[in-house]
């Protein structure tokens, strides 16, 4: 479904993410993970296109994505959260989801002037069921500013899935979350993945990425260093070297 | 009562203007190209009932369909750069249309007077009220059917997913990117629906003072346009129609009286307002 191959990201000297393979098939939990600073973040920012390639290719559903811009990226079934959550603070839980309804079902389902100038009558429904989903049902009139931080949290994933993605990019999505949040975060998981959907998860904390994906790759310094499943990966000697523990037996 | 008259004139004319950069600021871009699409309506409406002979009310919409399309494609390259660069990408192309105004002359005779505009000496005796027999009060009732109208189409759009969309590009362009909004459309498409709002403001403007010139779309006219709302406020229309009545009728006419110290007390109470509503007159004390 996703393909990287010899993908690279160059800032000036840096080389943030290096001749990077990766294949993600259709309907996996993929785990990505890495140190700080081993390109996790670039390689996700590369897949939705908000940095262009130094060089290498990165195909969805079997075509070049080439130069194509992040909104049409989205629109093709490539939908993302963001480490640092960015939402849209002074917009209603309501309306984050509302602006986020932009697959080509949604484009086509309502004529142009009811989708942009038509009131919220015709969208309520899907959009109670995404409240449904992330538990923000009793705050859909509430300022995104004024939640709570696991709120936030949970209204990014919601957002990124109003837009009905074949795709799913989860950029570290329990960074300070407590345990018990980290268990509703793998149940949502595990529920979008029984929707069909593709997931891409950069993660830190090993207890949701070993409990939830197929298949891993370690990225160290831009480079892939190993990939297997999560059993391989923890025994893998240069992984736990670089990252896992320390101790190179 | 004329003096009222004409003071609410002037109130709805830069409320349009100030509607028309609230649009855009919706977005997160600050635009100084609004005086030259309410230069651009004010002359385009003006040569039409002057030397055109038209009514009044199709040169409005000429005027409208004139800003908006200059502002549309005025947008499409301005709106590349962001920040202090649109600043001054939209600050050069407002002088650059006020110096082209400067240097516009297209007079023809009419009976044995000429009449048009005229380079430096503006574009005088634009009398489409005065010939038609309206009195005062009829034509602020003119000018404030308009207001009222574009702050109802406002209204409507920031209740709508369109005005949703608006203040999402404004408050973050990478997460709103990432949703799949397409920012080059959204951004023009407020250009260009503030184009047509100062095109019918100046028009208006050209026909209520019936003399303007190239002075009467300055840098100054410009910095108002954008003040009216950051000072009201971005929550709703209404915070800008109370800042140009608190600017206008408040600090300009209300102050008269205190001569010089009329510019010191503007320049304090300005500042104090923004102390007092950081986030505009309805802004509340929502966390920023």
């Amino acid at each position: 479904m996703l393909e990287l191959k010899g993908v690279s990201r160059h800032f000036g000297g840096v080389r943030a993410v290096d001749g990077f393979d990766l294949r993600v098939n259709q309907g996996q939990i993929f785990g990505l993970i890495g140190p700080n600073g081993s390109g996790k973040s670039t390689t996700v920012n590369l897949i939705t296109g908000l940095f262009p390639l130094t060089s290498g290719v990165i195909s969805f559903k079997n075509r070049d994505l080439g130069r194509m811009p992040t909104h049409l990226r989205l629109q093709s079934g490539i939908a993302r959260t963001f480490q640092n959550i960015r939402l849209f603070g002074q917009l209603t839980v309501w309306q984050n989801l509302w602006v986020a309804q932009n697959s080509p079902e949604d484009q086509a389902r309502h004529g142009f002037f009811p989708r942009w100038l038509g009131g919220q009558r015709g969208v309520r429904g899907e959009i109670a069921q995404l409240l449904e989903f992330s538990g923000l049902a009793h705050k859909a009139e509430e300022l995104a500013a004024n939640l709570a931080f696991g709120e936030q949290r949970r209204l990014e994933l919601a957002r990124a899935m109003a837009a009905k993605p074949a795709l799913l990019l989860l950029d570290e999505p329990a960074a300070g979350m407590n345990s018990e949040e980290i268990g509703q975060l793998r149940d949502r998981i595990l529920k979008l993945r029984e929707r069909g959907v593709t997931i891409l998860l950069v993660e830190h904390v090993m207890e949701l990425v070993m409990g939830v994906t197929d298949r891993i790759a370690v990225l160290n310094f831009g480079q892939k260093i190993a990939e297997g499943t999560p059993a391989e990966i923890q025994s893998d000697a240069g992984v736990r070297k670089a990252y896992l523990g320390g101790e190179a037996a | 009562m004329d003096f009222y008259f004409g003071l609410a004139q002037l109130i709805g004319v830069h409320t349009l203007l100030g509607l028309s950069a609230y649009i855009v600021l919706l977005t997160g871009q600050v635009s100084l190209a609004q005086a030259a699409f309410y230069a651009i309506g004010a002359y385009v409406a003006g040569m039409l009932t002057v030397l055109g002979g038209w009514h009044l009310v199709p040169a409005l919409g000429v005027s409208a369909l004139a800003g908006a399309a200059i502002a549309c494609a005025v947008g499409f390259p301005a709106l590349r750069v962001k920040g202090l660069m649109l600043v001054i990408a939209t600050l050069a192309f407002g002088e650059g249309v006020r110096l082209i105004f400067f240097n516009f002359d297209y007079q023809i005779a009419k009976g044995d007077v000429k009449v048009g505009p005229l380079g430096g000496e503006g574009f005088r005796q634009i009398r489409f009220f005065p010939e038609n027999g309206w009195s005062t009060a009829e034509v602020m009732l003119f000018i404030w059917a308009f207001v009222i109208l574009v702050m109802a189409l406002l209204w409507w759009f920031d209740r709508s997913r369109y005005g949703s969309v608006l203040r999402a590009v404004g408050e973050d362009e990478l997460a709103a990117q990432s949703v799949g909004i397409n920012l080059t459309a959204v951004k023009v498409s407020a250009m260009t629906v503030g184009g047509g709002i100062a095109g019918i403001a100046g028009a208006l403007y050209a026909h209520y003072t019936t003399h303007i010139e190239h002075s009467s779309f300055n840098v100054l006219v410009a910095t108002f346009a954008i003040a009216y709302p950051i000072v009201g406020g971005l929550q709703n229309v209404f915070g800008t129609l109370l800042a140009v009545i608190f600017v206008q009728g408040f600090l300009i006419e209300g102050l008269r009286d205190l001569g010089d110290w009329r510019n010191l007390l503007f320049g304090a109470l300005i500042v104090l307002a923004m102390n007092l509503r950081p986030r505009g007159f309805f802004g509340g004390r929502r966390r920023a």
